[in-house]
């Protein structure tokens, strides 16, 4: 295989072993078995139907949308979906899940089988297979800092659709991994199944982490719940392999156990809850008879998907001669993507080289200057038709690549179309050979010396003249047309 | 108490629907017999809660629509509600101390379908504790008495778990009741109380709203004085429900057509799996006449083969617990019901719940978790489920051949609370005729049709295929006619 | 099948029942009777037969996704027997 990465101890490399269990928030309005909102940060208990709150009695009914945003995801990572699912209970007493029982699918998921195709800092590329995807109910909150010796339970969040996606134990370094997390992301957002605001907790994710010899057998895991960052996966995978690696390398066993990630320190650890041995009693939700799917619906889905990102990608590269990289950038989140295409529309003409100038001001300028100020492309001041029309006027060579930096701080201000803002400023380049020629007269007649030592064999001079006409003219001269000008008159 | 009063909570559903429309009693007139009944008998422990006032008021807007000519099809009639239903601002307890206190903030879908036919409520009825039982006798508030008596006098329990709507109905204390039925808590009781018991088939009455107990057997039905009044109850309880995903959207027929079209040319299958052994003659000699009626009224009698029948009670008791477990885990004293405190959470579910919980609640749960757990779930549970699968199967083919199954109900007639069995599994035998048709999901109805050798009432048993109560009502119509019953109250 | 004390235990701790020695006993003798009676099963034949976990309801009807439900608190919140700041109220727990 491939990109096998290693970690040194005393006794040489231990491979690490990597499996992530994503839980994405399924994007529908109401929750997956009631009809209650599921919409962040409302107050307490106001998105809680009687069903969330497993009042005696009550059933759940399935939400069609959150079947279709699984199916949908299931074709977005190349996966099967089965036409026949089951739901079954989880038992477990817990705070926030009022059943004691979470509906999830167990033996028989909505989706199996399916991959991602990652690509790595390199340029290489790894396909990640995935085990399963499956819908299961979200549990509610506990909150445990309002009173010294109680825990309030806030259950707006129980019964909110997830989808947890299973990967396959294929994953071989924190790169690939944050680099699966970031592909999958850039996915369901592309699908419009899930936000995946990490930061809202809309997306979660749980990596279980193992080592071994090369060649060796699985060695046992650890599982880390709840990182909702990418920095923090990639902290979290350093810091469990470390943890294991000095543990075998003492002779020590690792034990199979659940481990939280405390982002303040940048460790895992155990966690102290761990009375109970878990015994989950799955058995199929008799509340809920099987979840059959009519394959013509799966069809009419398939053909309804947007284009992915690894297809826009492929596209990008083909029409525009982009870069893999410049094409990987723009692809990666669905915004950018929406900015580039839109901007496309508003680019005379639309051609490789117009639409690979436009890529480069996107990525370099657009997000350096949004980096800068802490924005993004939604809050972006230069509209993707402003952004097209500096490039149009770059391309018809009414201003120079130079001045068109200029104008663009100027459009990042005033939120102004470029060739408004070039009249207003007077940035037209001069093109007309006249005026050139009377500044390269001025800039000769003004050195002779120089004239002399070129004439001599100095060719290097000759920027020093273009650089001179060029300031002469502040900045606005046609660059191509005082090369072959200037050329012209000191080869007279 | 009146003559009058007296004759009024003798009369059937039909009857009483009769004499409102036709303006010879009154709503209220009949809801306070009802209401005196109920009062003069409280030594029967029938109801768990009384809500009389609830009930006057109910009456009194009956009267109104009465009077306007806008009665609904149960408009005006008093019934009793098993307390396994949740009715809005009325305390649910389904018979636990768990849910003491507990007032539901909705009401369930069968009870909303009969306060919309106007019926009036008189009370929550008592019930095995999480209708787990078969003689009333594991209800946190008390056991219910049967009104009939052996000769010898002893309190006789009125059977389970809707042992408290049957008494009620028998007694006179309510026109007709709901009951659910899970593994025979409707046909049972009706039989050891000499009423009629329906059991419709599976998700033909919701269950949105109903404690629930175990979810792929659970069954609400109705309770009554005769065949007719079952089909009228059924008519107003059956509905197709959004909210219960395994509810059926198969069309509700006007059940009461279907009574006097009688068994001419049907085809009536006597399973002799059924014949236990050492069933007592009575009920023996009952069963053979029952076929002869049904015979003399022109159907057709066939021996036939349920073979998996004798596995029924013990796929049975693998199934219900473990359902049972998982959807008693809910009471844990947090969002309502008993809290019985504790240090931490988990002593505070375990008090709660070992307070909350009677024992045989407690032995099911644990049954129930045990044959979930991992390591027995493919001994116990997937077996059971497969084997559930082949009784369904054993009825498939009898009604390839047979329109209905006649069999007796329970295999004895009441017996006294103070001989109840005190080996769980010998209690749970009870059950052994009334269980199969749960697991297969089938329509059953029990009919008073005779008297035991102690004179109590013995019930003859009715399976039809599924959705078909049809078969059921006009079979039943015709036993009831041929066995001319005396309920207790004509006694 | 015969239940020890010690499985009793394991399973009244998952199911959160609390067994006293008083009544472990008699709960062990009643458990293994049903056990006992139970076993039966193992009589039948059924490698080749499909476990049924329903009966006539072929398969799940959809709800559509529309919201209906919650903005109720006070319904909710009602019948518990702790509440604070609209939330129900348990001993602190530790993760």
């Amino acid at each position: 295989m491939d990109n096998i990465y290693f970690y040194e101890g005393p006794s040489g490399p231990w491979e690490l072993v990597i499996g992530l269990e994503v839980h994405a928030q399924v994007i529908s309005k109401a929750k997956l078995f009631s009809g209650a909102a599921t919409t962040f940060g409302a107050d307490p208990n106001t998105q809680v139907s009687f069903v969330d709150a497993a009042m005696p009695g009550m059933l759940p009914a399935i939400n069609e949308i959150c079947v279709e945003q699984a199916i949908r995801t299931g074709l977005g990572i190349n996966a099967e979906i089965n036409i026949i699912s089951v739901f079954d209970r989880k038992n477990y007493f817990y705070a926030d899940l009022p059943s004691g029982y979470q509906i999830s699918q167990y033996t028989r998921p909505i989706v199996g089988k399916g991959y991602l195709d990652i690509e790595l800092e390199d340029g290489s590329m790894r396909r990640i297979g995935i085990t399963r995807l499956h819908l299961e109910q979200d549990a509610g909150k506990s909150i445990h800092d309002q009173h010294p010796d109680k825990s309030y339970i806030d259950l707006n969040r129980s019964g909110v659709a997830l989808m947890e996606i299973v990967s396959e134990p294929e994953i071989r370094s924190a790169e690939e991994a944050t680099a699966y997390v970031r592909k999958l992301r850039s996915i369901v957002r592309c699908l419009g199944t899930c936000d995946g605001n990490m930061d809202q907790g809309s997306m979660r994710v749980d990596v279980n982490v193992s080592v071994r010899k090369a060649g060796a057998p699985f060695g046992t895991r650890a599982e880390i719940k709840n990182v909702n960052s990418i920095k923090f996966l990639a902290q979290a995978i350093h810091y469990e392999a470390e943890r294991q690696v000095a543990i075998l390398e003492e002779g020590g066993e690792i034990q199979q156990e659940t481990r939280l990630f405390d982002a303040v320190r940048g460790i895992t650890r155990s966690m102290r809850n761990k009375e109970h041995a878990h015994d989950y009693r799955y058995f199929p939700d008799p509340d809920l008879p099987p979840l059959v799917l009519d394959p013509k619906w799966v069809e009419e889905i398939r053909k309804g998907l947007p284009e992915l990102p690894d297809a826009k990608k492929a596209r990008l590269m083909a029409e525009y001669e982009l870069s893999s990289y410049d094409a990987s950038v723009l692809v990666a989140e669905t915004e950018t993507a929406v900015f580039f295409e839109e901007a496309l529309k508003y680019l005379h003409p639309l051609n490789k080289k117009t639409a690979k100038l436009l890529a480069n001001w996107l990525i370099g300028d657009v997000f350096g200057a949004l980096n800068r100020e802490s924005k993004t492309l939604e809050t972006c001041p230069v509209s993707s038709a402003h952004l097209a029309g500096l490039i149009n006027q770059i391309e018809a060579g009414v201003i120079s690549g130079k001045i068109a930096k200029e104008v663009f701080s100027l459009m990042w201000e005033t939120d102004c179309d470029a060739q408004v803002l070039i009249e207003r400023h007077g940035l037209k380049q001069v093109s007309d050979d006249g005026a050139i020629l009377a500044n390269i007269d001025k800039v000769l007649n003004e050195n002779p010396a120089m004239v002399e030592d070129y004439k001599s064999g100095k060719e290097k001079l000759f920027g020093f003249f273009v650089g001179q006409v060029m300031k002469a003219m502040q900045g606005k001269a046609n660059p191509e047309l005082v090369n072959q000008l200037l050329r012209e008159k000191l080869e007279k | 108490m009146t003559h009058f009063q007296n004759d009024l909570i003798c009369l059937t559903l039909a009857e009483a629907k009769k004499a409102l429309s036709q303006k010879e009693i009154s709503s209220v007139e009949l809801t306070e017999a009802y209401l005196g009944a109920i009062a003069c008998n409280r030594h029967l422990n029938a109801y768990i809660l009384e809500t009389a006032e609830l009930a006057l008021e109910k009456a009194r807007e009956s009267d109104q629509r009465l009077a306007k000519g806008e009665a609904r099809p149960l408009e005006g009639l008093p019934l009793a509600i098993k307390d396994l239903f949740c009715t809005e601002g009325v305390q649910t307890t389904a018979g636990s101390h768990i849910l003491e206190g507990f007032k539901p903030p909705y009401e369930s879908t069968v009870t909303h379908n009969l306060k919309n036919a106007g019926s009036v409520f008189l009370g929550k009825t008592n019930m095995d504790e999480f209708a787990m039982g078969s003689a009333n006798i594991t209800s946190y508030y008390g056991n219910v008495i049967n009104p009939w008596k052996r000769r010898d006098g002893k309190d006789l329990t009125p059977g389970g778990s809707s042992g408290g709507s049957a008494a009620a109905v028998a007694a006179g204390l309510a026109l007709a009741a709901t009951g659910t039925d899970t593994g025979g808590s409707i046909r049972q009781p009706a039989a050891f109380s000499g009423i009629v018991g329906l059991k419709p088939t599976y998700g033909r009455c919701s269950r949105w709203g109903i404690v629930a107990f175990a979810s792929s057997l659970d069954q609400a039905g109705p309770m009554t004085r005769d065949v007719r009044d079952a089909a009228l109850m059924l008519e107003v309880m059956a509905s197709y429900d959004p909210k219960d995903s395994t509810s059926s959207s198969q069309n509700v027929p006007c059940f009461e057509k279907a009574i006097s079209k009688g068994v001419k040319g049907l085809k009536v299958g006597i399973p002799k799996e059924y014949q236990l052994e050492g069933m007592p003659d009575d009920i023996m000699k009952l069963w053979e006449k029952g076929a002869q009626w049904l015979k003399e009224a022109g159907a057709q009698i066939i021996e036939i083969s349920l073979p998996h029948t004798k596995y029924s009670l013990p796929t049975y008791y693998v199934l219900a617990p473990a359902e049972a477990s998982s959807n008693l885990a809910r009471y844990d004293g947090v969002r309502y019901g008993l809290r019985v405190p504790g240090k931490t959470l988990d002593d505070l579910y375990e008090n709660t719940r070992s307070e909350g919980f009677g024992v045989e609640v407690q032995r099911r749960v644990l049954i129930g978790t045990y044959v979930l757990s991992a390591g027995y779930y493919d001994a116990y549970y997937l077996k059971a489920q497969k084997v559930r699968k082949l009784i369904a199967q054993d009825f498939e083919l009898a009604f390839q051949k047979v329109d209905v199954i006649l069999t007796p109900t329970t295999p004895s007639a009441a017996f006294a609370i103070d001989e109840k069995p005190t080996d769980p599994v010998v209690m749970y035998l009870n059950d052994v005729l009334t269980v199969p048709a749960n697991l297969a999901g089938l329509p059953g109805l029990s009919v008073p049709a005779g008297l035991s050798k102690e004179g109590l009432p013995l019930g003859l048993q009715l399976l039809g295929p599924a959705f078909d109560e049809n078969v059921l009502f006009r079979a039943g119509w015709v036993l009831e006619e041929a066995a001319a019953f005396k309920s207790f109250l004509e006694r | 099948m015969s239940l020890d004390q010690e499985t009793i235990k394991r399973i009244a701790t998952l199911a959160r029942l609390k067994l006293n020695d008083d009544r472990m006993s008699s709960m062990q003798q009643d458990l293994n009777h049903i056990l006992h009676f139970i076993d039966q099963l193992n009589e039948v034949e059924t490698s080749h037969v499909e476990p049924m976990a329903g009966v006539n309801t072929p398969s799940m009807p959809f709800r559509k996704d529309v919201v209906n439900d919650g903005d109720r608190v006070a319904k909710i919140m009602e019948n518990a027997p702790e509440v604070a700041c609209n939330m129900f109220v348990v001993p602190k727990v530790v993760e």
